[in-house]
């Protein structure tokens, strides 16, 4: 990392940059004209920004080391304040405990197949609206498109929306937690956009070699999309890996408790006790050890970071399909 | 005729979203009119006796309403001018980082918190500024301060949230920047080396301006977003102790209304938050449009 900061130099870094944006891409950010040496201006700006930024980053990560390093520290080294970005005293107890916890791991599962049911049906839903309106040639598109557009700018809100979920008897069901949510407007426009840039002349070849619509839209249209197919389906997957509400608004029954939504009832205990103890200053309250705090927070974490860099590439790219337009 | 004919399957792809946004927002919308009717819960929608305005008359009497307003203005507001530009102002330093690796890296973990639920950053949250626990009270601790009570105290919840908020975002925010920096045509910065301009000018001068567009448009839906503050920040966060602080119109709602089932009361403040969201990114496009920029629509 040292190594890369001395030696890089602007040739490479500018056609390095242009590759991975692909179709995108345009030269590079970084292609200011390169001096041999850098003024001694230069030389404090860099340091100014390099130092700023390592700072930053580490102040985005130390959360994560303290939680991480608190899951696996016994509660006597917390309480001390011992631990800082490793563990003390090395336990692996609480973590035990939440492991063997059947309910912590049944709403996991639940977590995981509602991320890949709803992922799947969000997918599904959003190509079959995008692809239609993309198509210019499609009489009526743009009236569709403001009457999805209204959605985006004006709701009903909460309590109406809670009332039609429960009429169409949704309540208690995992559904509840994926088709109110099933297509977003706002990515629909995102991948309307990407199916645009394909050029036309595709279509019209595939015509002429008798292709109807839907095999082109397969064929065709889909093997091209695959970065936007990606990232947009890792939006809409963070999304209900993420999301608690719904599942605190929707849902009741316990065995149907997403991770998040068991999270928050078993950290909710420990908050009331952190306020209770800040009137008190008592820590008798203190029911949920600290470490087993931490640890059910890097069980509900670890599926992410281990899916997180396979996922990396395709979201920065997909991210600059959708926006580069603005 | 024949353009319907020639293309009625793609028409046929567009009912399940005409469907979907009819259902779950469109008839919502309609829902609305229980802002206007003594709801009852079993007589339903239309069993229920239309009330005219008082909910609304009810809605301003209530002494909570104008602390649920200002408090989701107040955090909205700090909101805008903490979270909306430090994306910018991070885009602007990867842009200006040479080294790709440190680059990467950097990126890879400011975008990490993005990834992560409110149950999950609020729990780190309480667990690090613990007052007797946490790691940030230890520091102090060891610098010969007193503790700080972060979560307990109003000024301290109202400047966590607002951080927390930062450490969520902005991270992610910066790729929509740094992709419109990637699109500045590098002559640009050629011309401005050949007048002489150092890096800081050629930031003040070629990239700023160049992502002026992309920086108004997030404003405008910045702007959008002044009244809606969403519910699962405020819901992670709050503890009772600063409630007086912490409740917002989305939370309220969903204590008042879905818990205590003042479902006619709390549409229509939820009507209200609604309306005024619309004016002002109306309002936000217009200025925009007559500043000569490009406006949303």
């Amino acid at each position: 990392m040292v190594g890369g900061t001395a030696s890089s130099s602007a040739s490479s870094s500018a056609s390095g940059e242009a590759k991975p944006t692909g179709e995108l891409a345009r030269p590079a950010p970084a292609t200011r004209p390169r001096k041999a040496k850098r003024t001694p201006g230069e030389l404090v700006f860099d340091i100014l920004v390099y130092s700023a930024l390592i700072v930053f980053t580490f102040i985005c990560l130390f959360p994560f080391l303290n939680t991480l390093a608190n899951a696996f520290s016994s509660s006597t080294a917390i309480q001390t304040g011992k631990v800082l970005l490793w563990p003390v005293e090395f336990q692996v107890g609480s973590m035990k405990m939440i492991l063997a916890d059947s309910s912590v791991m049944r709403s996991l599962f639940v977590t995981v197949f509602l991320t890949v049911v709803g992922t799947t049906l969000n997918l599904l839903f959003t190509i079959i609206t995008a692809y239609p309106l993309s198509r210019r040639d499609l009489k009526g598109r743009g009236i569709f498109m403001r009457f999805m557009v209204v959605t985006m700018l004006f709701s009903g809100g909460m309590i109406p929306l809670f009332l039609v979920v429960k009429s169409l008897h949704l309540l208690d069901t995992l559904w509840a937690l994926i088709i109110p949510g099933l297509i977003s407007a706002f990515n629909v426009i995102i991948m309307k956009s990407f199916f645009q840039t394909i050029p036309d002349e595709l279509r019209e070849a595939s015509v002429m070699d008798g292709c109807g619509n839907m095999r082109y839209l397969i064929r065709i249209v889909l093997p091209l999309s695959g970065a936007s197919l990606a990232t947009i389906g890792l939006f809409y997957a963070v999304g209900h890996w993420n999301a608690y509400f719904g599942a605190v608004l929707y849902i009741n029954d316990p065995d149907l408790l997403t991770l998040q939504a068991k999270l928050r009832n078993i950290l909710l205990l420990s908050q009331m006790d952190t306020s209770l103890e800040q009137m008190t200053m008592e820590s008798k309250f203190t029911v949920i050890q600290e470490s087993l705090k931490a640890a059910v927070i890097v069980v509900a974490t670890v599926p992410i970071l281990i899916v997180y860099p396979f996922l990396q590439k395709y979201f920065v790219k997909g991210s600059m399909l959708g926006s580069v337009k603005g | 005729m024949k353009e319907w004919k020639k293309n009625y399957d793609l028409y046929l792809l567009l009912v399940p979203a005409a469907v979907f946004f009819i259902v779950f927002a469109y008839v919502p919308m309609g829902g609305l009119v229980i802002a206007f009717k003594d709801y009852n819960l079993f007589r339903g929608l239309w069993g229920s006796d239309w009330s005219g305005l008082a909910n609304f008359r009810e809605m301003f009497s209530i002494p909570e309403f104008f602390r649920i307003t200002r408090n989701t203005l107040l955090l909205n507001l700090l909101g805008l001018i903490v979270c909306f530009p430090a994306p910018i102002l991070l885009a602007l330093m990867l842009n200006e980082v040479r080294s790709r690796s440190l680059k990467k890296i950097s990126q890879s973990m400011l975008y990490l918190p993005h990834f992560m639920s409110w149950i999950v950053l609020g729990g780190i949250v309480y667990a690090v500024l613990s007052p007797k626990y946490g790691v940030i009270n230890q520091i102090l601790r060891w610098l010969g301060m007193k503790e700080i009570y972060f979560m307990a105290d109003q000024t301290w919840w109202i400047i966590t949230y607002t951080l927390s908020a930062v450490w969520q975002s902005a991270g992610w925010g910066t790729i929509i920047y740094l992709a419109a920096i990637t699109a500045i045509d590098p002559a640009l910065y050629e011309a401005a080396s050949i007048d002489g301009a150092g890096r800081i000018r050629k930031i003040a001068s070629v990239t700023l301006p160049s992502i002026m567009p992309t920086i108004v448009i997030l404003f405008i839906l910045a702007v959008g977003n002044m009244v809606s503050i969403g519910i699962e920040q405020p819901l992670a966060l709050a503890n009772s102790v600063v409630s007086n602080v912490s409740e917002v119109i989305s939370t309220y709602v969903y204590r008042v209304g879905i818990k205590q089932g003042e479902f006619g009361l709390t549409t229509a403040v939820g009507m209200v938050q609604s309306v005024i969201n619309l004016c002002l990114v109306v309002a936000a496009n217009h200025f925009a449009k007559r500043a000569g920029g490009e406006g949303l629509w």
